[in-house]
Parts: C-alpha cells; sequence; structure tokens
C-alpha cells in the first residue's frame, strides 16, 4: 500500500467509500480490495478468550449470530439498528469503525465492552483500546499502510449488562442523531452499581466515554435523584455539532434522555 | 484500465470487460441490458436497485461490478419461470401492491431474500426486510400484506 503513497484506499464492503465518492467527497485514485485475505471475515468465541471478530465480518453476518445475541446483546442492539438489511448484507464492521463517524454505530457499545482493536501494517502488528482508535472525524490512529484486521472483545462476567439505545427519525436509513451505549455490573437487581461504562456516539467528534458520568455511578445505589445528576454530567461532558440533523442544544438534551432511559432498561431504579 | 469479471446473472454467464468505477447497479441495467432493476437515490437510501447476491439483498448501486465479479446474481427479470410468475409476482398484483411500480421489482428482490432465510418470518421480520425499500405511492400494508399471503399460501399443504 505504502507505494501509491496516500493515493489509494482500502475498500471493504464500500457502503461508506462508494458513497463518498459519488458525492465527491473523495476520490482515490487506486482501490485495494482486502476481500482477499483470508479469515479476515471469521466471528469466534472461545470462553476464555472472549469474542474475536474480523475486520471484514458482514454486519447481518454478526447481527444474526446467536453467541453475540445471547452474550453481548448491547452489541447485537447496535448492529440491528445499523442501516438497511440491504446495506447490512454488505457492509463491514471494521469499515464501520475506520470510516470514524463520530455516529459510527458499532463503536459506543463495542468501547462499552471494552474492545480492542488489532492493527497490522509497517512490518508489525499491535493492539490498542477501541477508545483510543479515533482521532478526529474521519481519522483513526491508523497509519497509511496499516489495516485493522481484527476485533477483540473480552468476555462479560455475568453480573454485567448493557444496551445500546440510538435516536434518529427513521432508525433504519440515518445515522445516529445520538446513540448511547450503557453497560452496567450489578450484584443484584437493587445493588449498587459495581462498574459503569457510559460511551456517547455522535455526541462529540469521536465516540466517547463519560468517564466523570461513570465515576459519579460506581459503587452507588442509583436513585432517581442521582441518575439525573449521572446524564446531567454525561450531557456536559458531551461536545455536540450543530448540522443539519439536529442542534447542539438538542443532541444535549437527547444525551440527558437517552442515558436516563438506559439506566432504567437496565436496573431497577 | 479495464477488468475483465464474469457475473452469473439469473443463471446466464456474462463476461465483460469494466470500467472499475461501474456500479453492478450500471452493468445490470447498461452493459447487460436488463433494466427490471430500478435507480432511483443512486446511494444506498431507496432500495429500488435491490438484487440478490449469493442468496441475499443487497442494494446493486452499492457494489462495484468488479466486486461482484464470479459471484451469482438474481434480478427481477429471474423470477418468473416457464411462462410462470413468481408466487410474489402474483400476490404484489393480487393484493394491488404497486401504483407506479418503480420501487417493486426491490420490493419483490427484499421479500424473495427474505423468503429464502426463513420460511415463515412474523410481520416484525417482514417489515424489517423492506425496511430499506422506499415506496412514494402505494405505502406498506398492501406490500406487507402481499407477502404475508404468500408465506400463508406455502404453509398450506
Ligand atoms: C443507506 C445507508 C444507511 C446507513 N446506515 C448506517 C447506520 O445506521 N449506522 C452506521 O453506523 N452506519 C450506517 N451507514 C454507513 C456504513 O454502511 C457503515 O459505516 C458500514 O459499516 C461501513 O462498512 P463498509 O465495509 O461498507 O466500509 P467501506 O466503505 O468499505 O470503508 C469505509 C472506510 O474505512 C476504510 N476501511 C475499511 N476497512 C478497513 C480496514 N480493515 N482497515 C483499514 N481501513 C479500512 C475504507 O478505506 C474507508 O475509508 C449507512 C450507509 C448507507 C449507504
Ligand atoms: S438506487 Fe440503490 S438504493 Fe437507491
Ligand atoms: S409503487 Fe410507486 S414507488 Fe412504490
Amino acid at each position: 500500500m505504502n507505494q501509491f503513497k496516500g493515493k489509494a484506499k482500502i475498500l471493504a464492503g464500500g457502503t461508506d467509500l462508494l458513497v463518498q465518492m459519488k458525492r465527491g467527497k473523495i476520490a482515490p485514485e487506486y482501490l485495494i480490495n482486502i476481500k482477499n485475505i483470508s479469515d479476515l471475515d471469521r466471528i469466534e468465541y472461545d470462553v476464555n478468550r472472549g469474542l474475536t471478530i474480523g475486520s471484514l465480518a458482514l454486519i447481518a453476518d454478526l447481527q444474526e449470530s446467536y453467541t453475540i445475541r445471547d452474550r453481548f446483546p448491547i452489541l447485537h442492539g447496535a448492529l440491528s439498528q445499523l442501516g438497511t438489511q440491504q446495506v447490512r448484507n454488505i457492509a463491514t464492521i471494521g469499515g464501520n469503525l475506520c470510516n470514524a463517524s463520530p455516529a459510527a454505530e458499532t463503536a459506543p457499545a463495542l468501547i462499552a465492552l471494552g474492545a480492542s482493536a488489532k492493527i497490522v501494517g509497517h512490518g508489525g502488528e499491535k493492539v490498542v483500546k477501541l477508545e483510543d482508535f479515533f482521532v478526529e472525524p474521519g481519522k483513526t490512529v491508523l497509519k497509511i499502510g496499516q489495516i485493522l484486521i481484527e476485533i477483540q472483545i473480552p468476555n462479560v462476567s455475568p453480573d454485567c449488562k448493557g444496551i445500546y439505545l440510538k435516536h434518529a427519525l427513521r432508525r433504519k436509513l440515518e445515522t445516529a442523531i445520538v446513540g448511547v451505549a450503557v453497560s452496567l455490573s450489578t450484584d443484584f437487581e437493587y445493588g449498587p452499581v459495581k462498574e459503569a461504562n457510559i460511551v456517547l456516539g455522535a455526541a462529540a467528534p469521536i465516540p466517547k466515554r463519560a468517564l466523570k458520568a461513570e465515576q459519579l455511578a460506581k459503587g452507588k445505589k442509583i436513585d432517581q435523584h442521582l441518575l439525573n445528576e449521572i446524564a446531567s454530567v454525561a450531557s456536559e461532558e458531551s461536545s455536540p455539532i450543530t448540522d443539519v440533523r439536529a442542534t447542539a442544544e438538542y443532541r444535549r438534551e437527547m444525551v440527558k434522555v437517552l442515558v436516563k432511559r438506559a439506566f432504567t432498561e437496565l436496573i431497577k431504579i | 484500465m479495464k477488468h475483465q469479471i464474469r457475473l452469473n446473472v439469473n443463471g446466464a454467464y456474462y463476461d465483460l470487460l469494466v470500467d472499475p468505477r461501474k456500479t453492478l447497479l450500471e452493468v445490470i441495467r447498461n452493459d447487460i441490458g436488463l433494466i427490471g432493476t430500478k435507480m432511483g437515490c443512486n446511494c444506498g437510501e431507496c432500495g429500488a436497485c435491490t438484487v440478490i447476491m449469493d442468496g441475499r439483498a443487497v442494494n446493486a448501486c452499492l457494489i462495484l461490478a468488479v466486486q461482484a465479479n464470479d459471484k451469482k446474481i438474481l434480478t427481477i427479470e429471474g423470477l418468473a419461470s416457464g411462462g410462470k410468475l413468481d408466487p410474489l409476482q402474483e400476490a404484489f398484483i393480487d393484493y394491488g401492491a404497486l401504483q407506479c411500480g418503480y420501487c417493486t421489482p426491490g420490493m419483490i428482490m427484499s421479500a424473495k431474500a427474505l423468503l429464502y432465510k426463513k420460511s415463515s418470518p412474523d410481520r416484525g421480520e417482514i417489515q424489517e426486510s423492506i425496511a430499506g425499500n422506499l415506496c412514494r405511492c402505494t405505502g406498506y400494508i398492501s406490500v406487507i400484506e402481499a407477502i404475508e399471503a404468500v408465506i400463508k399460501a406455502e404453509k398450506r399443504p
């Protein structure tokens, strides 16, 4: 890839790339098809290592996996809300992440699950936490000549529950106006929260953890008052933009609403 | 530089020399001449271009023809056989599930792919399967009823 000196783009499913090319946003001179690299579409589950997903795995194949549905429902939820059936049948999970849209559907759920990205290129490979993978809209830590090859998701402890909520006017056809992934672990339904991950999509230049809100929730028994505070802090941690689909104020408000809704779906409050 | 590809469309093989920037939709319509598959938005949103590739519904406008090399494509023209319409086509007529007909080939291909996957999908699954097919005249109720009628008829012994 280095020989093309930045004039080339990797082609996975092409659902982002082709649309961007048709709109004249990008005009790569070469497209590099990575479909021939074997095993890049694998979906593997191991009780000890957890879930390993090749970057070329199709959104549809992942969505249809009962293993993912049963063991990683938060990810299943995000996959089910990504695009239309026709799009899910060609779109890949690696493409969703590497396109680095602030609204990329799978990112908040994967970050909430503590996923990592395995990167190959420049004669080596490395693994980075997915929360450190995004740099700015449209840009990841990948350098020219590097590709994302797999996503690694550690096993979820049995006391952990998660949910991904997407707000959009036409859920199937639109990228999220705001997306929120929350995963919580508690000993029992009314017990205090041991661990909390709150990840915001389309609410900042990159998918972003609401770290302060997470800290507020940790170790506490959540009541309505505390939940309002957690939601407000999460909203303050967001830095959304105004675009054709929604204003920044609206998005900030929706972060609050979705964080509250997610907690109420997961635990008794 | 053009690329040599082979497509299996509705059971017939086409060996084509194509520009790498051409989409599968353009090749099906312009090079092969099957114009039942429609172009609406040309960017994945309307579903008018839906064809079945290796058993799955896809937007032909989002796939480069070179990516479809060696793949098996089914278009609306490939459904009828021996002068007989596909049950889905019959049901769309019976239930008045079309007006201008522009969305219809795509709708039917989406429904067909659903029935490959599941023999008796529920209403939610039917809705899900055609959520990527926009219709600006008929509405979706009669389309869903037509698909349900086919499922019911196939269940009968
Ligand atoms: C109608 C429609 C609806 C959509 N709805 C949604 C939605 O609801 N939610 C959502 O999140 N997205 C949505 N999308 C966007 C898109 O479908 C997804 O982001 C998809 O997962 C992209 O995957 P792809 O394989 O098609 O990527 P491609 O278009 O092939 O690639 C995207 C980018 O990533 C790079 N890339 C791909 N794979 C790799 C790799 N392994 N290593 C390095 N770089 C790589 C490419 O060079 C390119 O820049 C929608 C798109 C359409 C057309
Ligand atoms: S023309 Fe392909 S989806 Fe509209
Ligand atoms: S019948 Fe006209 S668009 Fe559906």
